[in-house]
């Protein structure tokens, strides 16, 4: 059985550099509720260590990594 | 053995270190290089993004990057008048600290950074007020080199300081750089 994440806010961070991608993401998680997705699209190579870290930082969750020929999708959990 | 008075006095010591150590970062900035400045409101920024409360306390060579370049100030001595023609105006006119080459680098730099999608220098400092990133300039420097405060950048909450209050803020925090 494949999982079906359901992205409640989709942001495309497509062409931004360090340290926006990560700025954007915690600006916009800020607004949302607990427990809500986030999908974050971006084409920084640094956010596949930036994410995780941050999402350790800030104790929230990447439940998801979609990596695409030239993109990667996360997606964020809001659990605080 | 009195446990109620041990758990006593380790309450009272995890109450002091979290008091003495906040999520927080305390960042000198003494370079006026523009890569060096640059590094540093990346490093504050992504700091704010991680939840850390930040301060930066400009001094020496970083305080006339905090200069607004269409701002005026009149009434300087003729040192004052010399650093404030000798140092950058602002936040577009600092050089790389390597590789300046008569401008061509730096300008060679600043055409890359736009290829690139990098923020520049302008567009970060903007980007940590945003953040709620506090920037403190060193009072001694502004009086030592001739600035007055009304050539300074509008940023919110800017405020003049000296050594006490940078201390006071980086006893206080986890992280403390010098730049």
């Amino acid at each position: 059985m494949s999982e079906e994440i359901k992205a409640n806010v989709t942001m495309d961070l497509k062409g931004l550099a360090c340290p926006l991608p990560v700025v954007r993401v915690s600006q916009q998680v800020k607004k949302m509720k607990i427990g809500e997705i986030l999908e974050a699209e971006t084409t920084d190579p640094g956010a596949h260590a930036d994410f995780p870290a941050w999402a350790k930082s800030t104790g929230n969750e990447i439940v998801k990594i979609d990596k695409g020929a030239s993109s990667t999708k996360f997606y964020i959990k809001k659990l605080k | 053995m009195d446990t109620d008075k041990i758990l006593k006095e380790l309450q009272q010591d995890v109450a002091g270190l979290k008091e003495s150590s906040q999520n927080k970062l305390s960042m000198v900035v003494f370079s006026g290089d523009m890569d060096k400045l640059l590094a540093s409101f990346i490093i504050a920024s992504g700091a704010a993004a991680m939840g850390m409360d930040v301060v930066m306390f400009f001094t020496f060579w970083g305080t006339p990057a905090l200069r607004d370049k269409k701002k005026k100030a009149g009434g300087k001595d003729i040192f004052g008048k010399m650093f404030g023609v000798m140092l950058p105006k602002g936040p577009s006119k600092v050089k790389l600290s390597k590789m300046h080459m008569a401008g061509a680098g730096t300008a060679m730099m600043k055409y890359l950074m736009k290829k690139k999608n990098v923020s520049s220098l302008e567009d970060m400092i903007a980007l940590a007020g945003e953040l709620g990133v506090r920037i403190y300039i060193c009072e001694l420097s502004m009086g030592l080199m001739g600035f007055s405060h009304d050539e300074m950048i509008d940023y919110p909450g800017l405020e003049f300081v000296g050594v006490a209050k940078f201390l006071e803020e980086a006893g206080a925090s986890r992280i403390q750089l010098f730049i």
